[in-house]
């Protein structure tokens, strides 16, 4: 069978409880997709032997009836979790050649249940963009197209939406700091959920920023994601800012029925010179939830003007400590060095050398946000609207909202290239609805509901109460299934 | 709006330990104050008495016994270094 690899996780699943197919046949299907793939740009370290090994255990593991739910499913691994003897890099020169000795908890839980890692999924450079257009291997393209210009697949997940648009594997992590799950899964056709923050534990991803990173799947389905987001959950020692909370059955959550929920829609997502294919698409998906039994609310969340400006002060604030450590000494690239250089010329020529200009930019806004004199004025300050953006929140969800549904990004997938003279704050609009959720440490989902008129998708997002994942999932297979949405890119690569 | 000048963006990469050269200079200085001005939103927001968030879970840091969980592993530490020497990271010298 030569479209294993288009199989949903849920479908391969219950194939291969049923011993209708492999895992090594699987694994098969999707590194011959990947090998025919590589206009895409979407892997960028491949393990072919790691994988073909790791599905003949998964297949032992089946056979003797030990068998998780990812056991035997073929992944992606964004190239920002640790992987065990296997390049990680970020997507930056200045970890070059960086062999981790350790594997990061999400991709070892995912290992534990027996899923298949073919490889690392390009993406934005210490997943600092929105096009996948600042990484070191050069940017992904999307498997969408409608005319002769290549499209960005989203960042900074881009490698991780292309390769489940594509079906190079049957679902891919990502890591979501202001949308970088929710934003490429809207402009691939793809489904992601970025969890509550403390959902999944942060060790062994690399650390941008965070208060706001979180790890989440991105998936062909809704069911798709429930199933592995449960394996990639759960509480972990490593990461103090883990929850010890425990992981509900997502998947046996999605019941179908949401009568009687209150769904928000917030009057200040609509925003000015909004497309009118993106003001019908969220109502027609309030439209869809109303005819399935639940309750549209208007409602405000007065604060969010201000998300975006929050967030590129704290984000940078964090990413500028964070890669504080990215200094020539204990791992990656090391400039060469001239006669008569001493420590801090290596530090400055390394990290010159080592990183790219927008991540170059951001450490220095947050160098310059957390300095003496301007801490109070823009930290401090941002700290404090994020107090209220979270407020906003709290207050719409203590009325009895049960969740919050609101387009997943102003326009869909835009060419690669467009935005290359544009201002850095331009770019950055593309998370103007994704952001306020980072910011507030609730769950997200972004799902595709429709296509414009040029024939790209588009999304919707929908966000949940903290820790109320199951219910989210439920509300977005509603939406799905409601939705109807089927279409996927026509093969050009 | 608020405008970096060179002798900022110069000392915030000196900061950040980014070796930027002269030339530059005036085009970041550029980009960190369009930036910052796009941030200066923030000051129309009243935010008398709001307590800065630190964290957006309210929760108690676990903590755990202090007892030592690892350890012995001084090859794997400095398998990724790009230079060490008789079990030690290397740097060009720091002391006169």
């Amino acid at each position: 069978m030569s479209t294993l690899n288009t199989l949903t996780i849920a479908q391969a699943r219950d194939a291969l409880r049923k011993g209708d197919v492999t895992s090594t046949q699987l694994t098969e299907a999707c590194l011959s997709a990947i090998e025919g793939a590589g206009a895409l740009n979407a892997f960028v370290h491949q393990t072919p032997d790691l994988a073909m090994a790791r599905a003949k255990a998964a297949d032992d593991r089946l056979k003797a009836g030990d068998a998780p739910a990812m056991c035997g499913i073929p992944v992606g691994i964004k190239d920002l979790f640790c992987t065990e003897g296997v390049p990680s890099q970020a997507a930056s020169r200045i970890l070059q050649g960086f062999k981790p000795e350790y594997e990061s908890t999400v991709s070892a839980q995912l290992r534990d249940a027996g899923a298949v890692m073919l490889g690392k999924l390009n993406m934005d450079e210490f997943a600092m963009g929105s096009s996948n257009e600042t990484s070191c291997y050069g940017d992904v393209v999307n498997p969408w197209k409608v005319d002769e210009r290549q499209l960005t697949p989203g960042g900074s997940s881009g490698g991780s939406a292309a390769a489940v648009a594509a079906d190079l594997c049957l679902g891919a992590t990502g890591t979501d700091t202001g949308g970088s799950i929710r934003q490429p899964a809207a402009f691939t056709g793809t489904v992601g959920i970025k969890p509550t923050y403390g959902r999944c534990s942060r060790w062994g991803i690399v650390a941008f920023a965070s208060s706001l990173d979180q790890a989440g799947p991105m998936t062909k389905s809704v069911r798709d994601a429930a199933i592995m987001l449960g394996a990639m959950c759960g509480h972990d020692p490593k990461d103090s800012t883990s929850a010890d909370l425990a992981v509900p059955d997502f998947e046996a959550a999605l019941t179908g029925d949401i009568r009687g929920k209150k769904i928000g829609l917030p009057r200040e997502y609509r925003m000015d010179g909004m497309p009118a294919e993106i003001e019908k698409l969220w109502a027609d998906g309030a439209d869809m939830l109303r005819d399935a039994g639940a309750e549209i609310v208007d409602i405000s969340l007065p604060h969010t003007k201000y998300a975006l400006p929050a967030y590129y002060v704290i984000a940078p604030a964090e990413a500028s400590s964070n890669l504080a450590r990215y200094d020539g000494v204990r791992y990656g690239h090391r400039a060469k060095l001239a006669a008569g250089d001493g420590i801090t010329e290596m530090y400055e020529k390394t990290r010159a050398e080592g990183f790219g200009p927008e991540v170059q930019r951001r450490v220095m806004i947050g160098t310059y946000v957390l300095s003496a004199g301007f801490y109070d004025a823009y930290y401090n300050r941002a700290r404090k609207v994020r107090a209220l953006i979270k407020r906003d929140f709290d207050t719409v969800f203590a009325q009895g909202i049960d969740a919050i549904l609101t387009p997943a990004t102003p326009t869909a997938a835009f060419p690669l290239g467009a935005m290359a003279h544009a201002d850095p704050v331009e770019m950055y609009l593309n998370d103007v609805f994704t952001v306020t959720v980072n910011l507030a440490g609730l769950p997200g989902i972004a799902l595709p509901t429709g296509l414009d008129g040029k024939g790209l998708p588009l999304g919707l997002q929908l966000i949940g109460q903290p820790w109320g994942e199951a219910d989210l999932l439920n509300t977005a297979h509603v939406l799905e299934k409601a939705a109807g949405y089927v279409s996927k890119p026509a093969r050009w690569w | 709006m608020s405008t970096i000048d060179l002798e900022t963006a110069r000392r915030v990469a000196k900061l950040a330990r980014i070796a930027v050269p002269e030339e530059n200079l005036p085009a970041l200085a550029g980009e960190l104050s369009d930036i910052i001005t796009f941030m200066e939103q923030l000051n129309e927001v009243n935010v008398d008495g709001v307590e800065p968030m630190t964290s957006v879970t309210p929760m108690r840091l676990k903590r755990r016994q202090d007892g030592v969980t690892g350890g012995n592993m001084q090859a794997r530490i400095l398998s990724n270094a790009p230079d060490a020497r008789e079990g030690f990271f290397a740097v060009p010298k720091v002391v006169e």
